[in-house]
């Protein structure tokens, strides 16, 4: 059953492959996938992006329901945990860095584990953290990098990054540090998926396809550099004429580009309707953004609509005899007199 | 559980690795223990709830009403349109698995759909199928799934297996909450008439009578009384018990449990004895006699309705602001919900200590103080003479109760409190207290007595935490700020680390607490001799 669900997004991607070296064959298509198709998976990836964000922003957050994850700012004297239970824009603007570049809550992360004498542990356990960042500085990185292709001149820190990144060029010819980093996180990622039996037990075949799409446009990105040493002088020129929306295939860009970009227009396209969208959600995450003083400054429900409710009169009408007997002052001496 | 007693290697035999299954086909057995009694009719009509009716978990129709199906699909819809929570957790969640093991119901029965990302999944898995393309187009590929009878089973025996604790949440890396999960699941399953008995019968007579319990005014009173009875056996001074006084300072409102069951009773007596101490100007209400509110755990809308009394019984009052006693959920309400709910609350004045002048700025709006707060303000200021030797038979741990802790941060005015009233005082492992506090397991409307299998899975890892410091340290007390604590964890410890006893904070100030003009304290507000230090506890070697 796992296979299944490993393999068919497997095919799915190997399929995209295929379909690459068919159009590659093809030479009237190059036109469409060089231009028409990053154009099309381009505005897909931006109208779906804007779409599911308006989406979301469009339904209110009726309730103040921060996950408070540390004292709170109560008397002056008792030291209050300014991430975990942010009080100030400040704050919370603190929090929201941590989670978003340090991802402090998956660092807590811990593993429950029976010691002897039926005693429960919880272990500390920051693979999943550690490969996680891995992975997202490493993606960052390598699109940053990516900025020379769209920039002329080349914005200066993206040469200083490049530079950088590639420091291990001296051993190893073309090869950048986080194109090693990346794909070891990814098959770590790939890896605990199919083996840890609670991950795999919950892993969708959309879990698989996004590791997949992104594993071979990493590869083909890699294999381009350093195996077949495609012209970049030519994906350079076409890259800036489709920024410009003056496109033109400007020379001859080999097949393993033509994978690269086959697969990357489909993981744009693909971006907004999958998981991936965790990137735009965490700006949104209730529990996270919002500050913990709802008892300081009234948190307003849009939608505050009446709701039926048993006043005091009518609690009075029922109770109203035993009360006087037992001398609990009273609002109404009879029933409905008032 | 009902033919084999649970055991601690039970819990230990669990293995953390599912089998091999396709969760997608909906499959639940409802055993005895696990799962709770739907709600009885006349309380679903109390409330006037939809498709009340009444049914059974164990049949095999739950005679859903005709268009039970369309009526779930636009319920989805309509809180997808108003709760942007309930909304981008459907979306983002990607599958980590960080959650899996930080739920005590996962950790006491290894069933993988207690993992709290699947527990969300019973739900995404149909939002899939009728609400996004890729579900429709790609159906189980796309992990969706058909919405039929037996899935709303599933969810009705899932999340009624969630106490909505929030720990998931604080190790999410999207802070994906299954609280609001399990709320809107609940909601759902109200929708089409299956609602839960110990949620919907508390509720129905807070609505009535103003408190979880059913308690009408007159036992109320006569309740009350004999708490500044126990009070006077204790101190010999007697106690005034305020009810309905019109021009008190202040409200006093706490959970009905306090003036009904033991322990929630010793906290009750310390109370009374501090406000008398410190001549706090207050009083109780018998409309308003409810500080918990079961609705949280039915819908936000009954929420809103018995969290109204609160506000309204102040008004009528003409008091100047609220303390609240000690409880779990009823301070998830007050602290994240009242305001929002019921406010504004600007007939009531800023909250200022009488006896302190501390203004409480962290309350400035919704108007309504935490009994630990005032408490550690009074302590802090010494206004309080305390004797903690009087609680020395006590070695005292503190279980953070989980809506304080994660959705208030309420975490070190308790222990200050401890620290100044108890000579006694040991933490829990730290993964196991503040922020990642394990929850009692019967929280949330779980803790009836039908349920109690899981209630002890549920319970195990705090227990198993409770027995570490028992064993560590010679623990013989959990302090908790907690009525369903109060409830839920004496036959817990009792099953899982006997020996332990349930208190609340305040009781241990009321032990410690040396009044003016009070006798030569005999025995501790238990009625067990003072000086009775040292007794073998007892039940620790139990075979």
């Amino acid at each position: 059953m796992t296979g299944k669900k490993v393999l068919i997004p497997l095919g799915a991607v190997i399929g995209l492959v295929l379909l690459a070296v068919l159009f590659f064959q093809v030479a009237g298509l190059h036109y469409f996938v060089l231009i028409i198709l990053p154009y099309i998976c381009g505005a897909i990836f931006f109208a779906g992006l804007i779409y599911r964000v308006i989406r979301w922003a469009q339904s209110p957050v009726p309730f103040h329901i921060p996950t408070v994850c540390g004292q709170e700012k109560s008397l002056p004297w008792i030291k209050q945990d300014k991430l975990g239970s942010p009080s100030n824009w400040l704050q919370v603007t603190g929090r929201m860095l941590m989670e978003i570049f340090l991802f402090r809550s998956l660092f807590r992360n811990s593993k429950v584990e029976h010691a002897p004498e039926a005693r429960l542990v919880y272990g500390g356990n920051r693979w999943l953290w550690l490969g996680g960042l891995a992975f997202h500085v490493s993606l960052f990185i390598i699109l940053f990098r990516h900025l020379r292709f769209f920039t002329e001149p080349v914005f200066a820190p993206v040469l200083w990054m490049s530079d950088l990144d590639g420091l291990l060029q001296l051993a190893i010819p073309t090869l950048f540090i986080t194109d090693i980093i990346i794909l070891i996180a990814l098959i770590y990622l790939f890896t605990r998926r199919v083996v840890f039996a609670q991950v795999r037990f919950i892993s969708l075949p959309s879990d698989y396809l996004a590791l997949f799409l992104i594993m071979g446009v990493a590869i083909s990105g890699v294999l381009m550099r350093s195996v077949f040493k495609v012209d970049l002088t030519y994906v350079k020129e076409l890259a800036m004429s489709i920024i410009r929306f003056d496109p033109v295939v400007s020379g001859a860009i080999g097949l393993p580009f033509f994978i690269h970009i086959i697969l990357a227009c489909t993981l744009i396209a693909y971006f907004p309707f999958s998981k991936m969208m965790h990137a735009a959600g965490i700006l949104f995450s209730p529990t996270r953004n919002l500050l913990n003083n709802s008892r300081m400054k009234r948190h307003i429900n849009p939608w505050n609509h009446p709701v039926r409710v048993h006043t005091y009169a009518e609690y009075e009408d029922e109770f109203r005899n035993q009360m006087k007997k037992v001398g609990l002052p009273v609002e109404t001496d009879e029933t409905g007199s008032k | 559980m009902a033919d084999k007693k649970l055991t601690p290697e039970d819990i230990a035999g669990i293995k953390y690795s599912p089998a091999e299954r396709d969760w997608m086909d909906p499959t639940v057995e409802f055993k005895k223990g696990t799962y709770v009694y739907s709600a009885p009719l006349k309380d679903q009509q109390m409330l006037q709830l939809p498709n009340p009716r009444q049914w059974n978990p164990l049949d095999e129709d739950w005679k859903l009403p005709e268009n039970w199906k369309q009526i779930i699909l636009e319920a989805m819809k309509d809180r997808m349109d108003k709760f942007r929570s309930w909304k981008l957790f459907l979306d983002i969640c990607v599958r980590c698995g960080a959650c899996a093991d930080k739920c005590h119901f996962f950790i006491g029965s290894g069933d993988p759909k207690n993992m709290p990302v699947m527990r969300a999944e019973l739900l995404r898995s149909v939002y899939r199928k009728y609400f996004t393309a890729g579900g429709k187009v790609f159906g189980r590929l796309g992990g969706a799934r058909e919405l039929d009878e037996k899935v709303i089973k599933e969810w009705y025996y899932y999340f009624y297996q969630c106490t909505e604790c929030r720990r998931c949440s604080v190790y999410c890396p999207y802070g994906i909450d299954t609280c609001e999960i399990t709320m809107m699941g609940r909601e759902l399953l109200n929708a089409v008439g299956c609602s839960n008995e110990w949620v919907v019968s508390p509720a129905s007579n807070c609505f009535r009578t103003g408190n979880h319990l059913g308690v009408p005014p007159h036992a109320m009173k006569q309740s009350l009384e004999s708490a500044a009875d126990d009070v006077f056996a204790v101190t010999g001074i007697r106690v005034d018990v305020p009810i309905n006084r019109k021009g008190a300072e202040i409200l006093f409102v706490t959970p009905s449990a306090d003036y009904f069951a033991t322990p929630a009773w010793y906290t009750l007596m310390g109370y009374l004895m501090l406000f008398h101490e410190i001549g706090l100007d207050y009083t109780f209400s018998t409309y308003a006699s409810e500080g918990g509110n079961f609705g949280l755990f039915h819908s936000a809308d009954i929420a809103k309705s018995l969290n109204s009394k609160i506000y309204a019984e102040a008004k009528r009052l003409g008091v100047k602001w609220i303390l609240g006693g000690e409880c779990g959920h009823m301070w998830r309400v007050m602290h994240q919900y009242m305001d929002t709910f019921n406010g504004t609350a600007d007939f009531l004045e800023q909250p200022v200590s009488p006896l302190t002048g501390a203004r409480f700025e962290n309350a400035a709006s919704t108007r309504m103080v935490h009994i630990c707060e005032f408490t550690a303000d009074l302590i802090h200021n010494h206004k309080l003479k305390l004797d903690p030797s009087r609680n020395n038979k006590w070695k005292v741990t503190f279980h953070d109760s989980c809506n304080p802790a994660r959705s208030m941060g309420l975490l070190d005015e308790p222990r200050y409190i401890i620290n100044n009233t108890c000579n006694y005082f040991y933490e829990m492992p730290e993964n196991t207290i503040r922020e990642r506090t394990f929850c009692c397991g019967g929280g949330a409307g779980l803790g009836s007595d039908e349920n109690m299998e899981m209630r002890l899975r549920g319970g195990y890892p705090r227990a198993n935490a409770v027995k570490y410091v028992q064993e560590k340290h010679g623990v013989n007390v959990l302090a908790c700020i907690c009525a369903i604590d109060k409830a839920v964890f004496p036959p817990l410890l009792e099953y899982w680390v006997p020996g332990v006893e349930t208190a609340g904070v305040h009781e241990l100030v009321g032990n410690a607490l040396i009044m003016q003009g009070e006798k030569t304290r005999e025995t501790d507000l238990r009625g067990d001799p003072l000086n009775n230090v040292g007794k073998n506890e007892g039940g620790t070697n139990v075979v």
